[in-house]
């Protein structure tokens, strides 16, 4: 079959716009960087984090997240000595500001960090009807922008309402472990911005990594085990009121 | 924050379902439901509901051909909506939705009304004149074989297409059910009897709905209801809203007694913000009272007067009913804060993509379609009543 001029010149346009397509879903590249050699997760010592909000500001700066959406933010809990089921907890505009002082004397207050947990099982995943959400390789939960529909089903499914819709891009949206900067070799903004390093990134498949010796020193939590999503992020020090 | 109690993780004080996911489960709800009553006259021969039978399988189409407009406008991106056909992600409950609508709207639905309706078809294709004639001609695909041979494959293949039809509306609803009881993270959705209690609410609206409009339909028509059709649709409607009401009771009486963590929470809610939507709306006014009303009918001797009245107050106190059982199932599962600790209010927007207005449209748009189908395919059986008895005459 000849082609003629003429379709050839109708079928450029469609190869270009299914190039497109396929290049859409091409990650940035990050040349020194092997997905199979790394599984993330962050590892956060709870009696060390100060409610600064300094880990909210560096997040939404470095990705850009809308006012009143967060990809991470901190709670601070109050847990009173008589009724520990029921603690009282804020978190005012994500802990982004930092906290006004205590109201209550007695009892206990501690400041709890949040963000995706990065689940080997997440839920979010599991519902999201096209694929548009993944586990990579390298044990960090994307979600692919150009793909999502908006369904609004993973932020039903995530237990940890890690998960919101960018108005700006009508599609889900979270913590990627800033994964811009981690195949580069760097840390996560929130955690470069720590200043107590209460926040630590954590390669488990590194075994430099200072993560081991941790764990093998600490007892540590994750959220809502009872959920079994196998949550990645790992709280030293997490109090059992904490949801 | 205005419209927040307690304390909400920060993404959560926006619900991310509005009305529109309400309308949803309803519209095929009622799609399931009329789809079933049709088949009690096609396959478990209840001839009494003979009536109803051709009017309930255009409603259930009227209402399947809007049942994924509110989906499309609540998509955050509807343009893309088509990839769940290209490349639906299998562990995903929601991926399959495109699949299921499609096999029950062509393979089931349309075929079926198709079959029933091929004779008339035909009829009218050559009594008609002017853009009528076109319309139907168009609707016979070419097949004009009004042989007796014929028209009994068509009977025996609409038999088929029914029985097929049945397990393919309780997949339908049992199926939307599932889309919700799947959700681990939400206590309020997340039962295994959410399947089983969608697919029986789905039956009782459905079947109340065809029982309002047919004796809405017949009176508009001046025409006198046939008593021994509505008494027999009234007992199954009884009947189906005790398992209804039965199996949502269970649910309850299972969460009071488990008690578990979610529960405090789940109780405060249904307290306060759901009280008058949950307990009034739902409970009282749209199941026990329709229960009530029905259930007199079967036990005392009442006039036909009184019949008529009660079972059409029945009927449409039960839609309100099963309306706010979806209310309360979608906009009550995001009220509550994941961690047990707060709630949130939902801000219903008025002409908004998602708003009331949009709701309402999408609400009254399945009944205008079916009137356009009742006038196209009359599903009257009396003689002397539509286009067909003429254009059988004219024949």
């Amino acid at each position: 079959m000849s082609i003629s001029r003429r379709h050839l010149l109708l079928l450029l346009p469609a190869a270009a716009v299914a190039w497109k397509h396929v290049l859409a879903g091409t990650p940035e590249s990050s040349p020194n960087y092997t997905m199979s050699q790394h599984w993330w997760g962050m590892l956060i010592d709870l009696p060390k984090c100060i409610g600064c909000g300094n880990c909210v500001r560096a997040c939404q700066a470095e990705n850009d997240v809308p006012d009143g959406y967060f990809r991470t933010w901190v709670e601070r809990y109050h847990v009173s000595d008589y009724d520990i089921e029921n603690p009282v907890v804020d978190s005012p505009d994500g802990g982004k500001k930092g906290f006004p002082p205590a109201k209550e004397e007695s009892g206990k207050n501690f400041f709890v960090p949040k963000l995706c947990n990065h689940c080997v099982e997440s839920p979010c995943t599991q519902v999201c009807p096209v694929g548009a959400t993944f586990v990579s390789p390298d044990g960090v939960v994307l979600v692919d922008k150009q793909y999502c529909l908006g369904c609004r089903y993973c932020v039903q499914a995530c237990p940890y309402g890690c998960r919101f819709i960018n108005p700006k891009t009508d599609t889900a949206e979270k913590c990627t472990l800033c994964y811009h900067r981690i195949t580069k070799g760097l840390t996560t903004a929130c955690c470069e911005n720590c200043p107590t390093g209460a926040r630590q990134l954590a390669d488990l498949k590194n075994p430099k990594d200072p993560i081991h010796e941790f764990l093998k020193t600490h007892s540590v939590q994750v959220l809502k085990p009872n959920m079994a999503t196998h949550a990645k992020v790992f709280y030293a020090g997490l109090d059992g009121s904490v949801r | 924050m205005p419209g927040v109690e307690g304390f909400m993780y920060p993404n959560e004080i926006e619900l991310q379902w509005s009305v529109l996911i309400v309308l949803y489960p309803f519209l095929t709800g009622l799609v399931a439901g009329a789809f079933i009553l049709a088949s009690l006259e096609r396959v478990f021969r209840v001839q009494a509901v003979k009536p109803t039978y051709r009017l309930a399988l255009l409603t259930a189409l009227s209402f399947l051909l809007v049942a994924p407009l509110p989906l499309q406008l609540h998509l955050g991106h509807p343009e893309r909506s088509f990839e769940m056909y290209l490349t639906p992600h299998r562990t995903s409950a929601m991926a399959m939705f495109g699949f299921v609508y499609v096999w029950y709207l062509m393979a089931v639905l349309v075929l079926e009304i198709w079959l029933d309706y091929r004779r008339d078809i035909v009829v009218l294709s050559e009594s008609t004149t002017g853009w009528r004639r076109w319309i139907y001609r168009m609707m016979t695909l070419g097949s004009h074989n009004l042989s007796e041979r014929a028209l009994a494959i068509d009977e025996r293949v609409g038999y088929l297409i029914t029985v097929i039809g049945i397990p393919s509306a309780f997949l339908l609803h049992g199926y939307v059910g599932f889309i919700f009881g799947s959700v681990k993270a939400n206590p309020w959705w997340s039962t295994p009897l959410m399947p089983v209690v969608f697919i029986f609410s789905a039956m009782v609206s459905g079947i109340a709905a065809v029982m309002v409009l047919y004796m809405l339909m017949t009176w508009s028509r001046g025409r006198s209801i046939d008593m021994r059709c509505v008494d027999t649709v009234a007992r199954y409607l009884f009947y189906t809203f005790i398992i209804d009401f039965s199996l949502e009771m269970l649910d309850l009486i299972h969460r009071i007694y488990e008690s578990d963590e979610s529960f405090r929470s789940l109780d405060f809610m249904v307290h306060t913000k759901l009280y008058l939507s949950h307990i009034v709306v739902q409970i009282v006014l749209g199941t026990v009272t329709p229960i009530a009303l029905l259930g007199l009918t079967q036990v005392v001797k009442l006039t036909e007067m009184a019949r008529k009245r009660i079972y059409a107050l029945a009927g449409c106190l039960t839609l309100i009913g099963i309306f706010a059982m979806r209310w309360n199932v979608v906009i009550g599962g995001q009220l509550f804060s994941k961690s047990f600790l707060g709630y949130t209010t939902y801000k219903m927007g008025l002409v908004t993509r998602e708003g009331l207005l949009v709701a309402i449209v999408l609400t009254v748009l399945p009944l205008v379609i079916l009137w356009v189908l009742v006038k196209l395919l009359p599903p009257w059986t009396e003689r002397n009543s539509g286009l067909l008895p003429d254009a059988r005459a004219a024949h």
